[in-house]
């Protein structure tokens, strides 16, 4: 299986909060790779990034450094659309 | 960060009456508001805000829990509340199952990282299987309290 990783940080300045997380959500269920995220710095944690719930627990502030990791036929894809929603700052300030 | 620190116990509510999301919605932020954790006169902004949010994304996310909340400026200090439904409430949830246990979140507008820490110990909760469990079980206020006690002492 093809796999991709890409490292992002949260920059938007509400950070992952819901609105944020069921962006992320919605464009990771599109694709048929899995995906996982994994969150840095001092209190580090992994999610599902398919899963609402999993997502919200990572309560990733602004500044937290993400690594989203995909396997499967369209991973590259995924990390690369994933990594521009959060880059994009999910559309907020 | 703990339940306890933004629950207002006086204010969860056992038993809703209502088995609609918005008459739920008003019950939940009056009671927090008869509780002395929210200013009255912000009672209708707020629930109106609270309904805005959820048409704009249902904070039903499955499996018979939701978590209605919002940021506003009327709100001066974090507040939480928990009400109970036995017939079950539709929330539009992303399962489009009925909910029964909903955790009611309110901020203000300035403190986004309390606002997700607050978030983190509620979804970390609920994510239990039990901890869901035995919140739609617990039909007394002091059931729901003890409850989130254990919960915070990580029983």
């Amino acid at each position: 299986m093809p796999t991709a990783s890409i490292e992002v940080v949260i920059t938007n300045s509400h950070g992952l909060h819901t609105r944020p997380v069921m962006q992320f959500v919605d464009i990771a269920s599109r694709f048929a790779s899995e995906i996982k995220v994994h969150k840095g710095g001092s209190e580090p944690a992994d999610a599902d990034g398919k899963s609402v719930m999993q997502m919200i627990i990572l309560a990733a502030e602004p500044g937290t450094p993400l690594r989203i990791d995909a396997e499967g036929a369209d991973a590259a894809e995924a990390v690369s659309q994933l990594a521009k929603l959060v880059e994009d700052k999910f559309g907020e300030e | 960060m703990k339940l306890s620190d933004f629950i207002v116990s006086e204010a969860i509510i056992p038993s809703l009456a209502s088995t609609d999301r918005d008459g739920v919605l008003r019950h939940l932020v009056s009671s927090l508001a008869d509780a002395g954790a929210l200013p009255r006169d912000a009672v209708d902004e707020v629930v109106a805000a609270l309904v805005k949010r959820e048409q704009n994304g249902s904070t039903g996310f499955g499996k018979g829990v939701a978590v209605p909340h919002v940021k506003h400026p009327k709100v001066k200090k974090m507040a939480g509340t928990v009400g109970r439904s036995e017939a079950g409430v539709d929330f539009a949830a992303l399962d489009h199952q009925p909910v029964y246990s909903v955790v009611l979140l309110l901020s203000p507008e300035n403190a986004p990282q309390q606002h997700l820490q607050a978030m983190n110990i509620i979804f970390s909760n609920l994510q239990k299987d039990m901890f869901r469990r035995f919140l739609r079980q617990s039909a007394t206020r002091e059931a729901i309290v003890d409850l989130l006690q254990e919960a915070d002492q990580g029983k």
